[in-house]
């Protein structure tokens, strides 16, 4: 069982690194690389925390060996801010609505979010509610995530934001 | 939850990985996209010492439109099968099913061939095939054939696949542009397996139904097509005693488990509730 080479793009930057084939991304990124924001929280493809984006989709990282992302193009939350530190708009939006409580399942709702709003800027409610069905959060009701998205949406394609009648 | 190590094996083409499986045998197991497999290696309920990814083989990859088929490579994915506008507009089940499938992050990395060749009842595509009669193209070392959807599945994650063998692509036969078609699933929350489920294809004429065959999701050990059942609507117009009569024989063939999705009886039961709903709105799709 020797171990692999595996080269990859993380948030821009090129890694390479010596892994066991059965190590999971997850563990990879967070026991190999440091990259701690990726959380894992079921550890069984249900809950969502540990999102990254992989060459363009979302994934669940427990789910992926990182063999299988050898030559990919990794982004995690660590990659999201701007690069002068402040947070991206997707996150600002988060921030200003209350989109997290505990904060556990942030990490993963803002990498799908992200990957979502590329797919589709400009989405319904219920498509973000379809959108984030992979990714649990157990404080929040997901009505101020959901809220946190349209902002962001708003703000991404330049509309104003106005908040639904409760 | 750590897997068991192992040997992992990219092959770049076909023959490639026919080649592995023969030397490695039962210690081998094929990956596509993993999200069957590799939570089962988490929970060590499958060891195998390699593996061998499928992802990187070009041949197993793409749609295309043969002469009289839509000809689906094993290992693309349900992300891919929505977003192809050709596909669903040929064969829409396939995208009410897809999205039926998991969550977002999950379809990006399923492949529809590992839905159907994995065998598990729970899985939605199998009965869809079935109502299609969709062919599987298997590739081994003695070469090619082709096999069934309806004689591929044989128990819970028992298939017609021999040792060796990959399931390489799905062959569905051309359907009418004017067809009925449904995929009711009953699920406890978005990304559940069903508690039961049913797809129906059906044809109409003249306010009669011509054709129609139905097949049954996590209703036994493996999916069922319910052959008495989708006759018995055959000529009809659909009339509610003729659903109670198709619900009734297709219910002799259930034989759901009690799990935490509800009683043999309960399953049972919304089983037939599915099919009589997946009929109706076959039926109107057939005639709107």
């Amino acid at each position: 069982m020797a171990k692999t080479v595996v080269k990859m793009k993380i948030n821009g930057a090129d890694v390479e690194a010596l892994v066991e084939a059965r190590t999971l991304l997850v563990h990879f990124l967070r026991e190999q690389q440091n990259l701690t924001g990726t959380h894992i929280g079921c550890e069984t493809s249900h809950c969502g925390a540990c999102t990254v984006d992989m060459n363009g989709m979302s994934v669940k990282s427990c789910t992926v060996f990182a063999v299988q992302a050898d030559g990919a193009d990794i982004a995690t939350i660590e990659g999201m801010a701007n690069a002068d530190g402040t947070l991206s708009v997707l996150q600002e939006s988060f921030r200003q609505m209350h989109g997290l409580q505990c904060g556990y399942c942030t990490p993963g709702m803002i990498m799908r979010a992200h990957r979502l709003l590329k797919e589709n800027p400009d989405p319904t409610e219920a498509e973000i509610r379809m959108g984030i069905s992979g990714n649990l959060c157990r404080c929040t009701g997901y009505q101020n995530i959901v809220k946190a998205i349209q902002l962001a949406a708003a703000k991404l394609t330049g509309r104003t934001y106005v908040e639904a009648a409760e | 939850m750590i897997p068991a190590n192992f040997d992992y094996h990219r092959p770049r083409t076909a023959p490639e990985a026919i080649a592995l499986l023969g030397q490695f045998g039962d210690d081998a197991r094929v990956l596509a996209g993993g999200h069957s497999l590799i939570p089962m290696m988490k929970l060590r309920l499958a060891q195998p010492t390699h593996l061998i990814d499928i992802a990187g083989i070009a041949d197993f990859k793409g749609l295309r439109a043969e002469a009289n088929a839509v000809v689906i490579g094993a290992t693309t994915t349900q992300s891919e099968l929505l977003a192809s506008k050709e596909l669903t507009t040929a064969v829409p089940i396939l995208r009410e099913a897809a999205l039926m499938i998991a969550d977002p992050q999950v379809r990006y990395r399923g492949t529809i061939g590992g839905n159907v060749a994995n065998g598990d009842p729970g899985n939605d595509m199998p009965a869809v095939m079935m109502a299609l009669d969709a062919s599987y193209r298997v590739l081994g070392s003695k070469g090619a054939r082709k096999i069934k959807a309806r004689d591929f599945y044989q128990g819970a994650f028992l298939t017609a696949l021999q040792g060796g063998e990959i399931l390489t692509a799905i062959e569905i036969p051309m359907l009418p542009a004017k067809h009925g078609y449904a995929y009711e699933k009953l699920k406890r929350k978005v990304g559940d397996y069903a508690t039961a489920a049913a797809a129906v294809i059906m044809t109409v004429v003249s306010g009669k139904v011509q054709t129609c065959a139905i097949a049954l999701t996590n209703l036994a050990p493996m999916p069922i097509y319910a052959a008495q059942a989708s006759a018995m609507v055959v000529g009809t117009n659909l009339d509610h005693a003729t659903i109670t009569k198709a619900a009734g024989a297709a219910g002799s063939l259930m034989a759901p488990a009690a799990d935490a999705r509800g009683t043999i009886q309960f399953r049972a039961s919304v089983g037939g509730v599915m099919l009589g709903r997946a009929l109706k709105r076959a039926f109107d799709r057939a005639t709107g």
